[in-house]
């Protein structure tokens, strides 16, 4: 019985009305054709003006560079190095310290300890507010006769330029970049450890093992699939970090990113296409792990 | 049998008075956390002389919300608001219903390409913004000189909408799809048996069966929307066109001396977004999660 109904299916499949199959490609077309234009077209136009002269003005002043562009991105512009430096700073911090720190706590938060539930929205709240907001909350925080100078002791007369300070203003942007990721990890992480099964952890309590023995040796080898999940998506974020420093600082190059230098190259004083170069540099890094984070996801059908 | 029993207990004492300890750590950080907000509310509740003359951690000798109505009145923020709106509610209705579309059909409809669809869609989402800022720009003033009309698409809502939708619609479609996944095919073959068009078996069979994921992509999506000053900075050149959140960004260099008034406003348009997490947190994680962790 059931096997003639799953036939009779296949059957209809193939042969679908007029009507129902233009409906279909309707229903795949509008939308992939929207993707098309508006997504994968630019970004394969920018990368092939990445290797073309022009000023953004009139499209027939165009004119074919060959390579010259990164030419001059490697050889003559120390800025490159100083944005990949920032954008590596970037990617240790949040791989090494940011993230693990979003992990741990979702594994206390999964345990239930007090306060969990008021803790979780705090640490998740920094998530839903724009850039924009944050990048105003901080400047309340550093500016003169803001919070931080007030508890440095520095009235408005006498304030220090924390942004401007070369000293520290990569920590501080690492730490205001963290006050976003981390509780963005914690919740990510969190719902993988509901998935996880209690029982596995009772045992381990039971057997003498301290939490963290069994956070190390149990929970977090068997969490493995959202570990790579959240480890690829954490270099990815890293690899196109942009709006928080042009937040900040603009398109001026006082903390160098490769976006911000994309940007600046095409938004500020002259427009040129070494900016087009820059985004694809940024692009081809983002190329092997979006390919990890793809294979994962669709690991089963895949196969 | 008893000492097994005595021994568990102990731990159970000893790990107590321990996750008190950690509790106590994470609230620490917690109220760190949550500092720079309230210090913004703080200081959107005080006047600007007070600080000046008193000094930032003076003890307040006037708490009103002045600043408020003030940011409503000087700001202007009610237009953008409005703005917001225009741009926001067609984006998500557009964006979930087209995912929607490709959801279906992939998960419904064994074609040879179904695979390399969901790959492109969702590879699309993850593509850096910025590396298409100039040919998207190019791209919306030829086709509005084509048309005879150069702001059909570049200052124009429906471009920012086309942009956003462009962009977010690989994420509904994976999230919409991976959640098809869990919904049983019985019932679309019971549809199809019956003889029921493609259009219906969309429309009046699967999209009441999506409403849980649709329900959180919308939350999720909205705040999204709601968040991003980066396309309306750039894609509207009329400061009065813009959303709220690009015309916050603006509006911060010229209020740039009186942060109180400016702490009332960044406090303002952050609101609706917290709002919207605290009364919708279920949708918010369960899209989010669904987007991220599940395949």
């Amino acid at each position: 019985m059931k096997t003639a109904a799953v036939n009779k299916i296949v059957r209809s499949r193939r042969s679908l009305s007029r009507n129902d199959r233009f409906t279909l490609s309707a229903f795949v077309g509008i939308p992939t054709l929207l993707q098309i234009i508006f997504l994968w077209f630019p970004t394969l136009i920018t990368v092939v003006l990445s290797f073309t002269y022009w000023n953004g003005v009139n499209v027939s002043d165009i004119k074919w560079a060959g390579l010259a562009n990164y030419k001059n991105i490697f050889l003559g512009s120390p800025v490159f190095y100083d944005a990949l430096k920032n954008n590596v700073v970037w990617l240790l911090w949040f791989t090494f310290i940011a993230t693990p720190l979003g992990i741990l706590l979702a594994y206390q938060f999964d345990r239930k300890i007090k306060g969990h539930q008021i803790y979780e929205t705090i640490f998740y709240m920094p998530v839903v507010l724009s850039l924009a907001i944050i990048g105003i909350i901080w400047n309340f925080m550093l500016q003169p006769g803001g919070f931080v100078q007030g508890v440095m002791g520095r009235d408005i007369g006498n304030a220090v330029s924390i942004w401007g300070n070369y000293s520290i203003n990569s920590y501080v942007i690492m730490a205001v970049a963290s006050w976003r990721h981390i509780g963005y990890i914690m919740l990510l992480y969190l719902a993988g450890l509901k998935a996880f099964d209690s029982s596995l952890r009772e045992a381990s309590a039971i057997d003498g093992a301290t939490e963290w023995q069994t956070f190390r040796k149990i929970i977090f080898p068997t969490m493995r699939p959202v570990n790579v999940i959240i480890l690829v998506i954490t270099i990815i974020d890293s690899l196109r970090a942009f709006d928080l420093v042009y937040i900040i600082y603009g398109t001026s190059t006082a903390w160098p990113l490769l976006n911000i230098l994309a940007f600046q190259n095409f938004a500020g004083q002259g427009i040129s296409m070494k900016g087009a170069a820059y985004s694809v540099i940024a692009l081809v890094l983002c190329v092997v792990p979006i390919l990890i984070y793809l294979r994962n996801v669709f690991k089963e059908d895949l196969q | 049998m008893s000492v097994t029993i005595v021994q568990n207990k102990e731990y159970k004492n000893k790990q107590k008075v321990k996750d008190n300890f950690i509790s106590a750590i994470i609230g620490f950080f917690a109220f760190v956390w949550i500092f720079p907000i309230l210090w913004t509310l703080w200081t959107s509740l005080r006047p600007y002389n007070d600080i000046i003359s008193y000094g930032v951690f003076s003890w307040p000798r006037h708490l009103n919300l002045d600043n408020y109505f003030q940011a409503f009145r000087v700001m202007g923020l009610t237009k953008y608001f409005l703005n917001t709106l225009y741009v926001m509610v067609p984006s998500v209705i557009l964006i979930l219903f087209l995912g929607s579309l490709i959801a279906f059909v992939v998960s419904r409809y064994s074609f040879r390409f179904n695979l390399t669809l969901l790959l492109f869609f969702t590879a699309g989402n993850m593509l850096p913004t910025i590396a298409t800022y100039i040919p998207v720009f190019w791209l919306y003033i030829k086709i509005g000189d084509l048309f005879g009309n150069r702001s059909l698409l570049y200052n124009n809502y429906f471009g920012i909408i086309l942009i956003h939708v462009a962009f977010q619609v690989g994420f509904a479609t994976f999230v919409l799809s991976s959640y098809m996944k869990t919904v049983p095919k019985e019932i679309s073959e019971s549809a199809i048996l019956d003889g029921c068009s493609v259009f219906r078996h969309y429309w009046n069979v699967l999209l009441p069966l999506l409403r849980p994921p649709l329900a959180a992509l919308g939350v999720l999506m909205s705040c999204w929307i709601y968040n991003d000053f980066f396309w309306a900075l750039i894609l509207m050149s009329e400061d009065s066109k813009r959303p709220v959140t690009s015309a916050l960004r603006q509006l911060q260099g010229q209020y740039i001396t009186d942060f109180n008034l400016l702490a009332a406003g960044a406090s303002i348009v952050a609101a609706p977004t917290i709002i919207l997490f605290l009364v919708l947190r279920k949708q918010f994680v369960s899209g989010l999660t669904l987007g991220a962790t599940k395949g």
